[in-house]
């Protein structure tokens, strides 16, 4: 059995990540799971300076799934190279960067300094809904998701995956566009914004009032535009939104992702992402499947 | 490796559980992770109910080899059904999460322990263990009314004083008013409760030069330190996430009032 994945020419042990923002840079996990078990992680994003984030409360739930506000803090890239990136390299999986920035120079300053570094792929992140400046103002529109992808194509040392925002009218056009400015690899769905209010205090749950919705209840959501994305591009397409156990897995494989990552379910069971492989690996075996490539967008049309 | 300083998803079983206040719960659970439990420390309680996704943050009100307590207030859904168990039920949680209270730097000193309505129940633990180092313990506990929940349990431990907000019982005002009134002498104070309490424990150690350590409370969702959800704005910049904000969940709960900007 062969559940060994190539996404622009890495070669991931097998395809489940971690989602961006639910995993940290791996230690506070790396306390329940084996990291060396992941086909990758995917860290938490990282700007060109440290960033505060927003003010509390910055998570609450919600049926099924929650929402989150933190407002991408993060150390910076400084701490980032000298502290996670020395960490992640004791364990053998892939690792993966997620960037993220206020202004297109923000990017390319980090991307230009991760060149040097022992990183197997950039995650740009053009749609977190939780910023005022940038990220998704650069994912929602196809032109200016060109404009930024093409300018961090011809930095990037690395192969370049856009994390895309479901928060848009075609998700088709915007795969596209990623695409045709060079984009190596997809991923999505970043998270769906939502809002909570409080009925006794008539406040609303988040400081921030609006957060991006994860966990199981928007999987639907995340499967059919992963589905929508994998057939309108020929770029490999990662998949995730609410993946809980391997049965979702599969059928983000099922619908054309060539991976899939491991998000908010981290929070409610630390042990899902090794789970998941697992639990691939037992479908494959149930299934006869000597390849794991055997699955992606496999769904009988 | 010492597996017991291990995080870990665990199955309890329900010893016992009852209304020991109107909407507070006094329960036992059998769990593995009580033996290396430490004071201000709290446990991830995972509700049945799938459609509540993450672990209720409950802070830890005793502990023994085998046995762990918990002490709760109704406040949603999740601690409804938390209420609704009976003895035998099994319960999934997630543990042991924080930093606990620096015991060993309370030793023979005079501490005064200050908790405040559902911020009480951790005092028993840390009343505990600080009586067994040696220190001197008073605990003040502040209360809505009369309902003097756990009251008897701290009493083991130290003198304990009472506040309650509508005078039926002690002092009439909060763990502040009595302090003052009693012109309370201490080395170091140890408090947990709501957040007016706390910015009011903080600017008495500010004033009178004590040092105090507050246990701290914010919406979480990982509970171990990887969401960034929980955090606090600290004083200086924090040494893991390079700004000026601490994760509640992992470097603390408990702070020193000094430390937090709250």
């Amino acid at each position: 059995m062969n559940t060994k994945v190539t996404i622009a020419g890495v070669e991931f042990k097998n395809p489940v990540m971690t989602a961006s923002g639910t995993f940290g840079s791996g230690m506070e996990y790396g306390e329940f799971v084996d990291l060396n078990r992941l086909g990758a992680v995917v860290t938490k994003g990282v700007a060109n300076v440290p960033w505060p984030g927003n003010p509390t409360p910055r998570v609450a739930e919600t049926y099924g799934g929650m929402l989150n506000a933190i407002g991408l803090q993060n150390p910076g890239i400084d701490v980032f190279v000298e502290r996670d990136l020395p960490f992640l390299g004791r364990f053998d999986t892939k690792i993966i960067v997620n960037v993220c920035g206020k202004t297109v120079e923000d990017y390319l300053e980090v991307v230009e300094r991760l060149s040097e570094c022992p990183v197997d792929m950039l995650e740009i992140n053009v749609s977190c809904p939780n910023v005022k400046e940038g990220a998704i103002a650069f994912g929602q529109d196809a032109e200016c998701l060109y404009d930024i992808t093409a300018k961090i194509k011809e930095k990037a040392r690395q192969p370049i995956i856009m994390k895309l925002s479901p928060n848009v009218t075609d998700i088709a056009q915007i795969a596209r566009a990623a695409e045709a400015a060079g984009a190596d690899a997809i991923s999505l769905i970043n998270t769906i914004t939502g809002m909570k209010i409080d009925i006794h205090k008539r406040t609303f749950a988040l400081a921030n009032r609006t957060g991006g919705m994860s966990g199981p209840a928007i999987k639907p959501v995340a499967v059919r535009m992963v589905y929508q994305a994998s057939h309108a591009v020929k770029i490999p397409v990662i998949g995730m939104g609410g993946i809980a156990n391997a049965e979702d897995a599969i059928e983000f494989l099922l619908a054309g992702a060539s991976a899939v990552a491991v998000g908010a379910m981290n929070f409610v069971n630390p042990y899902t992402t090794v789970e998941v492989v697992e639990g691939i690996e037992a479908y494959m075996k149930q299934y006869g499947i000597e390849e794991i490539g055997e699955l992606v967008g496999a769904v009988k049309e | 490796m010492n597996m017991r300083n291990e995080k870990r998803k665990a199955a309890a079983k329900v010893l016992g559980n009852h209304e020991i206040a109107p909407g507070i719960y006094d329960m036992w659970l059998d769990t593995e992770l009580a033996g290396a439990v430490r004071a201000g420390q709290f446990i991830g309680v995972y509700p049945k109910d799938k459609s509540t996704l993450l672990p209720r943050p409950i802070s830890i009100c005793e502990a023994d080899e085998r046995k762990l307590r918990i002490v709760f207030r109704i406040a949603g859904g999740g601690t409804r059904e938390f209420a609704s168990y009976k003895e035998g039920d099994e319960v999934e949680i997630l543990g042991l999460l924080g930093n606990g209270f620096p015991v060993d730097e309370a030793r023979g000193k005079r501490v005064v322990l200050l908790g405040g309505g559902i911020g009480i129940p951790p005092m028993v633990e840390l009343a505990r263990e600080l009586s067994k180092i040696g220190a001197l313990v008073k605990v003040i506990a502040g209360y809505r009314d009369g309902n003097l929940f756990l009251k008897e349990d701290l009493e083991k431990y130290g003198e304990i004083l009472i506040a309650t907000e509508d005078g039926s019982a002690g002092v009439k005002g909060n763990v502040l008013t009595v302090m003052e009134e009693r012109g309370l002498k201490a080395d170091m104070l140890m408090a947990c409760g709501p957040m007016p309490m706390l910015r009011a424990v903080k600017r008495c150690s500010e004033e009178r030069g004590i040092r105090a350590w507050i246990s701290l409370e914010e919406r979480m969702a990982c509970g171990v330190g990887a969401c960034l959800g929980c955090v606090c704005r600290t004083k200086r910049t924090d040494p893991h996430s390079h700004v000026k904000n601490a994760r509640i969940c992992t470097d603390g709960p408990v702070f020193d009032a000094a430390d937090v900007d709250i």
